[in-house]
């Protein structure tokens, strides 16, 4: 404890006192042998470390405690430092790219009647229906919805419906025909005759002045009229190569005609079209300069695509077909891009589907630890590691702020009902006792779900969650601060503050708090592992910390997925450790703090 | 002393009557309470009568009409006379329900009570004799850790074992499958399965603070004169420890023990929701996230008389446990 030649170290050091200070400090400007016979002698000299530096010196010696700062401040470098250092933000969303194998077309063979209707003709459902019963029993003539409509055999399954416009029926009795017009109409002489003729031939149509008439038999009645053509029915399927044209109802005809017939070409409005069949597929063509211009297909398929947005071209249905006529299952095509597609064919009855692999965004779930994230990505799609960064942030400042609150609150009502006592003592505990009785959990709960219905703004919940926890947790600090206070309260030196007439509150906050100061250190610092642990339970039942902010306790949450407890483990498993190591260091600072205050239990 | 505990019970009647005051304001003002949430599920029937009909019709079916004040006086009034209602979300009266569960909660606490004093006191005492030893260090960092576990992570990670790797036990609830075909010792080791995790987690997760709190007064007791007088008189280290010193570890300890015995009925609410044990804290979840009035107010001013209670039960332990105490 002796010390020699370190006056003026001490002097220059605030950390140490020397007992009997103020003169040497008066004696720094003298001479040194002066100073020397005026000091204390050294061997009275004292060396007392001031209270401060002994309560450090003991806090380093304690182990636990040690190692609980160096989690703390490694904690508080994660949360903070590491937050910047980051290359991600807290809410961040990781999407990639997968190869997804999507429907892109459906095929169809072809077995049911197809319709062409001829443009501003009406042709309803209905009608449609008669005819398909027409060429079941073999009719050329049926009658729908009023009309009497034809039908023309043009080829195999291809037939003509034209609209009959009647002129006038006519009956045969015993031989005679009663010719009767239809209102409205009227009938020339030629007309007449050749109507009979035809009856008498017993032919279908006949021509006058160059109009076409065609006669209808339904037993002994006889109808006459002109024909319209309306619609066109068929089995193949003829898809233009450019998409913007239209193909016309007499090129349809013409074109299957000429397909079912095995003819080479066809004539349609002075264009004279070439066939180049294939099996049940034909490509159509004209020539243009010398040079093949493919105008239509013709097939058995039906080709739509699954999606609105995709048109398939002729090409692509073609290679198709041909893949499906050769039983292959799938085909290759390149894009615009010139990257090759592979689509492959299934085969579902009479159904196929075309698939097609395509990248699809998709967002990055419970991915494994990696490179890149290195606790890998939560079920949001979000780094893992950086969510547990901002979550300390969180709970940290939870913990600090809660914190302060309570020490301030109950600083203040413990230091005045202790300070003066009688009545004012007596209502501040009863104002404690009741807020020490109010069970804090449930009432957080409470409060969390009147917000949660409130749908309060996450930034702003986070502070009610701090106002909350920091109102309910001040009685404990009271009851300590006040308990201090009114044992401090009778000892000489506050008799000696109010002989020198200091005032109020400069006696509660100068003289009394300082000296209870050591148990509001330590009380704060084991507070704040509470607070922590608190906060991350109520965010661990969704009533704390909301996300999109991330908290310990709310990553922690995912668990309450079985799936996701037992196959991600890196999702709850390191939130669960955070929490556990930032409680438990400070606790121990807590506890190396008390045994370093409190000298009885030093060893 | 008689006169002492019944000056403490009857400040303990005021400061339950403004506890409850407050609580009562505070669940009132819930926005979207059960009874909205009924009206408004029963408005949407088809050809029902409106939202604000069937919300009148039943805030006067429920008793919840009259302003929050006369609400308050109502409800104490019956509540006094021990009516605490029917619960909304379980539709029996408040006191039945509460009679069926708490019984869980009862024996969860106990069994883990009993077994936090058998490991904490020993182990506490363990420690405190041999003072910054490797084993003093190795239960410190123990008691420590138990502390600062989070119960619900800790809960988790013995499902994640227990549950799922061996199997041994069932993640949720009390009874398992076949409870009903067991006889009455299968259903009794059924239950008992089915208790040990949250046990497990209880006593795990409470076991630290009442270790650190024997170590501490024992140490105290350790180096105070008669001790060292003991010691003096060339007394046996076993006889100062078992009969001097634990003997007087043991008034702070008894009246810490004391004062927590009322808790026994308190239910573990985050632990009984976690492995869904229909105890009284995870009933009292179930009522708070749905509104239930009549419920949360009758648990939570069972909770802040328990709290009441053992503060007296403990204070007054301290002045019969040492005499040196005077109470008044």
């Amino acid at each position: 404890m002796e010390n020699k030649n370190e006056n003026n170290k001490q002097n220059q050091s605030n950390a140490s006192l020397v007992q009997n200070n103020q003169p040497a400090q008066n004696e720094k400007t003298m001479n040194q042998s002066v100073e020397r016979k005026m000091a204390l002698d050294d061997d009275q000299r004292v060396k007392v470390l001031s209270p401060s530096m002994l309560v450090f010196k003991r806090f380093i010696r304690n182990k636990l405690a040690i190692i609980g700062s160096f989690i703390i401040v490694g904690m508080f470098l994660f949360a903070f430092v590491g937050g910047i250092v980051s290359p991600y933000n807290e809410s961040q969303v990781f999407m990639g790219y997968e190869a997804m194998s999507k429907d892109y077309a459906s095929v169809t063979r072809n077995k049911e009647f197809r319709y062409t209707t001829v443009d501003g003709k009406n042709f309803p459902s209905a009608v449609k229906a008669e005819v398909i019963l027409a060429v079941n029993s073999g009719k050329s003539e049926f009658t729908s919805m009023g009309n009497v409509y034809a039908l023309t055999k043009e080829g195999e399954n291809l037939y003509r419906i034209s609209l009959m416009d009647k002129y006038a029926t006519a009956t045969i009795i015993r031989g005679t025909a009663d010719i009767s017009v239809v209102d409205g109409k009227t009938l020339s002489e030629a007309v007449k005759n050749g109507f009979l003729a035809a009856i008498e031939a017993k032919e279908t149509s006949f021509t006058v002045d160059g109009v076409t008439y065609q006669i209808s038999n339904q037993g002994k009645e006889y109808s006459l009229g002109v024909l319209d053509d309306v619609a066109l029915a068929s089995h193949k399927i003829l898809d233009a190569y450019n998409a913007a044209t239209k193909l016309s109802l007499e090129f349809k005809l013409q074109a299957e005609k000429a397909f079912i017939e095995g003819k080479n070409s066809f004539e349609v409005e002075g264009v004279t079209y070439y066939i180049d069949s294939e099996g049940s597929s034909a490509t159509i063509y004209y020539n243009e300069n010398g040079n093949q211009v493919n105008y239509a297909q013709l097939s058995d398929f039906v080709v739509a695509p699954i999606g609105s947005d995709v048109f398939l071209d002729v090409e692509f249905k073609s290679l198709v077909q041909q893949a499906i006529n050769d039983g292959e299952t799938s085909v290759t095509q390149t894009d615009a891009e010139g990257n090759e597609v592979v689509y492959k064919i299934e085969r579902k009855n009479e159904q196929y589907t075309v698939k097609a692999d395509t990248e699809t965004q998709l967002i990055q779930i419970y991915q494994s630890p990696s490179k890149s994230h290195w606790l890998g990505t939560d079920g949001n799609g979000m780094d893992i590691m950086t969510r547990l960064m901002y979550g300390g942030r969180i709970s940290l400042m939870i913990g600090f702020i809660v914190v302060i609150i309570q020490t301030f609150l109950g600083v203040v009502l413990g230091g005045i009902a202790g300070y003066f006592g009688k009545w004012v003592d007596n209502l501040i505990m009863r104002i404690v006792d009741i807020f020490y009785c109010i069970p804090s959990l449930p009432l957080i709960i409470i409060l969390g779900s009147i917000m949660d219905s409130l749908k309060v703004n996450p930034q702003v919940r986070i502070y009610f969650l701090m106002i909350i926890m920091g109102l309910l947790g001040w009685p404990g600090v009271a009851r300590m601060v006040r308990g201090q206070i009114l044992s401090l309260r009778e000892q000489e030196f506050m008799t000696a503050t109010e002989a020198m007439g200091i005032s109020i509150p400069r006696r509660i906050f100068r003289h009394l708090i300082p000296n209870v100061i050591p148990q509001l250190i330590v009380m704060a610092t084991m507070g704040l592992g509470g607070i922590i642990l608190t906060e991350s339970s109520l965010s661990f039942l969704g009533i704390g910390v909301k996300f999109p902010f991330a908290s310990w306790g709310n990553i922690i949450s995912a668990v309450s997925n079985v799936h996701v407890m037992t196959n991600y483990w890196f999702v709850w498993i390191p939130a669960g450790f955070c929490i556990l190591l930032t409680v438990l260091a400070f606790n121990f600072i807590g506890d190396g703090l008390r045994d370093a205050f409190d000298p009885k239990m030093k060893r | 002393m008689w006169k002492y505990i019944v000056k403490r019970v009857l400040t303990s009647v005021v400061i339950l009557f403004f506890v409850s005051m407050i609580i009562y304001t505070i669940i009132r003002c819930i926005p979207t309470s059960f009874i909205e949430t009924l009206a408004r599920e029963k408005a949407s029937l088809p050809g029902a009568k409106s939202y604000t009909e069937w919300l009148d019709q039943l805030k006067a079916t429920y008793g919840m009409d009259s302003g929050i004040i006369q609400g308050f006086f109502q409800w104490l009034a019956s509540a006094v006379r021990g009516e605490f209602g029917d619960s909304w979300y379980f539709n029996i009266p408040v006191t039945e329900k509460f009679a069926n569960v708490i019984w869980d909660s009862f024996y969860l606490g106990v069994v883990s009570f009993v077994l936090q004093i058998v490991i904490a006191i020993p182990l506490g005492i363990l420690s405190a004799r041999k003072q910054y030893s490797r084993t003093d260090y190795a239960i410190t960092v123990f008691a420590l850790i138990g502390i600062s576990l989070p119960g619900f992570f800790f809960a988790t990670i013995l499902k994640l074992i227990f549950s799922i790797h061996l199997g041994w036990f069932d993640l949720y609830g009390k009874v398992g499958r076949y409870y009903g075909q067991l006889d009455a010792w299968g259903k009794f080791l059924d239950v008992a399965a089915h208790f040990v995790l949250p046990i497990a987690t209880l006593t795990i997760i409470s076991v630290g603070s009442l270790m650190r709190y024997t170590r501490t007064n024992m140490l105290e007791v350790l180096n105070s004169d008669f001790i060292r007088t003991a010691r003096a008189k060339g007394l046996s280290e076993s006889t100062v420890i078992n009969k001097h010193a634990f003997r007087n570890t043991l008034i702070p300890i008894v009246t810490i023990i004391g004062g927590t015995l009322p808790g026994l009925f308190a239910g573990a609410m985050i632990t009984e929701t976690l492995f869904q044990i229909p105890g009284i804290g995870y009933t009292s979840y179930l009522a708070m996230t749905s509104g239930d009035i009549p419920f949360f107010m009758f648990y939570m001013t069972f909770m802040a008389a328990l709290t009441l209670m053992g503060n007296l039960i403990s204070d007054i332990l301290y002045a019969v446990v040492d005499p040196r105490v005077r109470v008044g």
